[in-house]
């Protein structure tokens, strides 16, 4: 069969593309890969280990479980003890670390704690047990966020009583232009995230590219997407331009995604949110509307937001704005594992220590 | 958390705007065949098209010309170098 993608894992290509990065490279940059995705991507495909030496890949605030606030994840634990709650969640925040405790610990003590691959599964979950409340956990970005308005729609349309979700999704642009307000940042340009990007298109990033003289280039990911954006960029630097380019054309409209756009609209409004490393973030997050208030975890529950204070040493919210790096942590590889973890960066597949510890300190 | 693969529809099942039987595609990829909502897709699409899926749910829709042809694009930037 026809695989799509696979013309953009193509080695000549890639090769071709790593010749023109070199041919580009004049002195020492570094670019942020704002997205754990690319993050992933890169260490997979050996990415940092190709590029000329002085250029330089940092990771960025796009793992959704890693900028969730150590308050919020108290908050979740708490809820997950309550024996008429059942929680459904994305599998990656099983493993975060609270205060006292993960989820997996208090599904251990009998929690109990639905490891869902969509929004949608938790649906399921009410009709089997509606004598039991299921929440949902809504963390994630732009790409996430309408798959629970659909859920939301969803419920409603089928008049679904017993769910809820703990509403902690986050918007990307307003975190990163907090992060490009810091003037000890110290990144030349940016890897604009692939799926993100899809959902809200190219425009959202051109007034910070204006505004802050960054340059831009929303990416794929596959290597030749990677690589394409790194030379992109380069060219961009070279050139004394700060512009948005769009090298994931297959994949993000100018426009973004109207319908799912709409449908965010519907269901959420922009809210203060609390980033881990970055801090509270005016208009960073989303909150149901008042219309949606009956599936909000924290109203059904009387809930209210925890005060966060992360774990000692750890170095997670300085990773998270590209200030350290795991090898700089006094806790990486020691006190802190994949099997033993302290900061949510050593439990997502898409933290940057996971993927340090995982493929080696290049 | 995101699938960068494209999956090739098979079937659509269903209507769109439908909240109560929310429309579905049965899509493939690698060997991996599942079925996806389409409530959020911006543009609805018939067999043959390919679909990015984040979270069950499929968040764009693209054809095999659209793909071809970044690929052709990208190969020529990269024959400029």
């Amino acid at each position: 069969m026809f695989e799509i993608d696979s013309g953009f894992k193509d080695k000549e290509l890639s090769r071709a593309l790593l010749r023109g990065i070199e041919k580009e490279f004049k002195s020492p940059v570094r670019f942020m890969e704002v997205c754990g995705t690319h993050t992933m991507s890169i260490f997979r495909y050996g990415i940092r280990g190709l590029l000329p030496e002085g250029l330089f890949l940092v990771s960025g605030p796009g793992c959704p479980v890693c900028v969730t606030s150590q308050g919020d994840i108290d908050l979740i634990i708490e809820l997950s003890k309550e024996p008429e709650i059942i929680i459904s969640t994305f599998g990656d925040l099983l493993r975060v670390p609270g205060s006292r405790g993960s989820l997996m610990d208090e599904r251990a003590r009998g929690s109990q704690v639905n490891v869902v691959y969509s929004p949608s599964e938790s649906l399921e979950i009410c009709k089997k047990t509606p004598e039991k409340e299921v929440v949902f956990i809504a963390i994630g970005f732009e790409t996430t966020v309408p798959t629970v308005a659909a859920t939301i729609l969803e419920a409603r349309a089928k008049g679904i009583k017993n769910f809820s979700i703990l509403c902690l999704h986050k918007t990307m642009p307003e975190a990163l232009r907090t992060l490009l307000e810091d003037e000890e940042l110290g990144v030349n340009g940016l890897l604009a995230p692939g799926h993100v990007s899809a959902i809200i298109g190219a425009r959202p990033y051109r007034m910070l590219s204006r505004e802050f003289n960054m340059p831009i280039v929303i990416a794929g990911f596959e290597p030749a997407d990677i690589l394409q954006g790194i030379l992109l960029l380069l060219r961009q630097l070279n050139d004394g331009r700060a512009d948005v380019q769009n090298g994931y054309k297959r994949a993000v409209p100018e426009e973004g995604n109207l319908r799912a756009l709409s449908l965010i609209k519907e269901v959420f409004e922009p809210c203060e949110s609390t980033w881990r490393g970055l801090g509270k973030i005016e208009g960073s997050g989303l909150r149901l509307k008042e219309e949606y208030g009956e599936f909000d975890a924290m109203k059904r529950f009387g809930l209210s937001p925890n005060p966060s204070r992360e774990p000692k040493a750890c170095l997670c919210g300085e990773i998270i704005k590209a200030k350290a790096t795991p090898l700089e942590c006094p806790l990486f590889k020691r006190a802190c594992t994949p099997l033993s973890p302290v900061g949510p960066c050593m439990v997502s597949s898409e933290g940057t220590c996971s993927a340090f510890y995982k493929y080696g300190l290049l | 958390m995101c699938l960068a693969i494209p999956m090739k529809v098979l079937e659509v099942k269903g209507e769109e705007g439908d909240f109560l039987n929310p429309p579905l595609a049965v899509v493939e990829a690698s060997g991996l065949k599942k079925e996806v909502r389409l409530d959020i897709v911006d543009r609805f699409p018939s067999e043959g098209d390919f679909l990015i899926v984040h979270a069950g749910f499929a968040i764009h829709t693209l054809s095999e010309a659209e793909a071809k042809e970044s690929l052709k694009a990208l190969e020529e930037m990269a024959k400029g170098v």
